[in-house]
């Protein structure tokens, strides 16, 4: 046996329990669940084939989808641009060489990260409880009369926005470590041509930090779409619809009314914006996945 | 101030112009720690708030305007929360999962890394590029599909659905463990090889004790991730003596006008071990986090 063959042989073996993984739990459950999306199903009777009827429904006969995408967009271009300017903001800042104690705060943006999802939930109904919550309250001490946010239409989008920046700050080391990347060369230059700080984040951190950017960009919009949990333990959807978004919709087709056919077209319709996505990050970043 | 008119003295020679410079960037340095402090602070606010939430009665927790401190710390809420609440019995639940879930992941994913990095075949970097591309898989896709499967194969209400694929791989931990064997010197291998060692033995004498590192990362990554997961035991786990706390927590939040401070001392119980393991162990978080953002 020649070394070309023998170490073919190895690598599979290697890498042959993701070889399994992958063909029982993601390419099989990917298939199958293509064929699901055209019929009717509800698990107690088997499967009848519809046809494209599932995604004909989905685009034409639901109303709800719809609010659903739109209350999913909103949270991918309001939230998203506000989070990713607010985590590349804070990073930027603290970047800066004379800012003492960076460690410190590293770890304070980092530790919400930590926390389960379903404490989350609970820490933020009350940290946005209307009466005694404490952002009302120090709304409050400023004059302001604070929003009932997870029970009104209008703010419940808003309170999970909030949230969801409670929790980005894995972002912010992500930036970190990118800004860290910036040769420092580049600022002296700058420095000698006599920009001020400004100028050298527009012209110089900013464009070399959009391959990062880029990054969390697209691995958000995708998480966005996945987000389930908080609208689940929260708002299950509510106040009128405002917090339905694409993975609690999804879910309640599947498990709580048995439409697992729809459900599935749904979950296609996911899998094609999650491909798209993959594929502008791909292109857009051809370094990503062979840096040796 | 006192600063700068120390330096005016001392150096009568500088421009006024450099003067104003200098002036403008303490003024600058000065807004930065402000804008910092007060996003620090909105940071910590709320885990203070939690806190002293599990410690409040009821009437204070409801109390408007807030109370802050709670005037007589009802440590009473601990115990009576891990008495009413099968806490003792979620808490198995949950660590089993997360057993097998550190277990699972260190064996599999450092012997597929390997494959990916220390053997050079063909077609290797190709397929490491699915491998990425299903790092971006959302579960939801997936889900319906294998909850099916596993309902015909009978483990719906066993543990098995959120054990078994562990041990098949995790296309971020292949990724990051990938990540530090590509940076091993590869004449180690090579005069291993040149010694008659198998791969196999390359994997398990020279390159498993060097990527103790990494291996840490993900074993964190990995009971954190467990330890915190509520879509997984959601759909899984159907029988309720096997739940894990995340939706232990959410049942009794469902239920109508629910106890909140036993909620909030079962949070505070929830959220301080996972944040110990951090302090002890942070520099394994900070490494694993960029690393996933910045290599490549």
């Amino acid at each position: 046996m020649n070394m070309a063959r023998k170490d073919l042989l190895n690598g599979l073996l290697f890498i042959s329990p993701w070889i399994v993984g992958f063909l029982c739990f993601t390419l099989y459950p990917l298939v199958s669940s293509f064929y699901y999306s055209l019929t009717d199903y509800d698990i107690i009777n088997p499967p009848v084939f519809v046809g494209l009827e599932n995604y004909k429904t989905l685009f034409t006969g639901d109303n709800l989808f719809y609010k659903v995408l739109k209350n999913t967009l909103f949270m991918v271009f309001v939230g998203l641009t506000v989070i990713t300017a607010c985590t590349v903001f804070i990073s930027i800042l603290l970047n800066n060489k004379k800012i003492k104690g960076m460690a410190f705060f590293r770890v304070v943006f980092f530790l919400p990260t930590l926390v389960p999802f379903v404490i989350l939930s609970i820490l933020w109904v009350w940290v946005l409880q209307p009466d005694s919550g404490i952002v009302n309250t120090i709304l409050g001490w400023i004059g302001i009369d604070g929003p009932g946010w997870f029970s009104s239409p209008v703010w419940a989008k808003p309170a999970f926005i909030l949230m969801a920046l409670w929790g980005a700050g894995g972002s912010i080391i992500i930036y970190l470590a990118g800004l860290q990347g910036i040769p420092e060369s580049l600022y002296e230059a700058a420095s000698i041509d006599g920009a001020n700080s400004l100028q050298k984040m527009f012209s110089i951190t900013l464009p070399m930090l959009r391959p990062v950017i880029l990054f969390n960009v697209i691995t958000g919009i995708i998480g966005t779409f996945q987000s389930f949990a908080e609208s689940f333990i929260i708002t299950q959807g509510g106040p009128d619809g405002s917090t339905m978004f694409y993975s609690l919709y999804l879910y309640q087709n599947a498990f709580q009314y048995a439409k697992m056919g729809y459900a599935s077209a749904m979950a296609w319709v996911l899998l094609l914006i999650a491909l798209i996505f993959t594929l502008i990050l791909f292109k857009v970043s051809g370094r990503w996945g062979n840096n040796d | 101030m006192i600063n700068s008119t120390s330096t005016l003295k001392t150096s009568p020679v500088v421009p006024a112009k450099h003067r104003s410079k200098k002036l403008m960037e303490r003024l600058e340095l000065a807004a930065v720690y402000v804008i910092l402090g007060l996003t620090a602070l909105a940071f910590i606010l709320p885990f203070l708030w939690l806190l002293s939430g599990s410690l409040k009665s009821s009437t204070e927790l409801f109390a408007n305007p807030p109370v802050w401190i709670p005037s007589k710390p009802q440590w009473s809420n601990f115990a009576t929360a891990f008495g009413e609440f099968p806490f003792l019995l979620y808490l198995r639940n949950t660590l089993t999962i997360a057993g097998f879930g550190i277990i699972g992941a260190v064996i599999s994913n450092t012997l597929i890394a390997y494959g990916f990095s220390r053997v050079d075949w063909k077609g290797r970097d190709g397929v490491f590029v699915l491998v990425l591309a299903t790092m971006m898989l959302p579960f939801q896709v997936t889900m319906i599909p294998l909850f099916l499967m596993f309902q015909k194969l009978g483990w719906i209400g066993t543990f098995l659905p959120l054990i078994v694929p562990v041990f098949f791989g995790n296309p971020f931990f292949i990724f990051l463990l990938r990540q530090f064997l590509v940076g091993i010197p590869k004449e180690l291998s090579q005069s291993a090889k040149v010694d008659g060692a198998s791969e196999f033995r390359i994997y398990w004498q020279i390159i498993l004790p060097l990527s103790l590192p990494v291996i840490t990362t993900v074993m964190i990554f990995s009971f954190i991730y467990s330890w915190g997961d509520f879509i997984g035991p959601l759909v899984f786990l159907s029988d309720n003596k096997l739940y894990t706390l995340s939706l232990g927590i959410q049942q009794i939040m469902s239920v109508n006008d629910p106890r909140w401070p036993l909620l909030m001392a079962i949070g505070v119980s929830m959220t301080l071990p996972v944040l110990i393991i951090f302090f002890i162990l942070q520099k394994y978080f900070i490494q694993g986090i960029a690393f996933s953002g910045i290599k490549g």
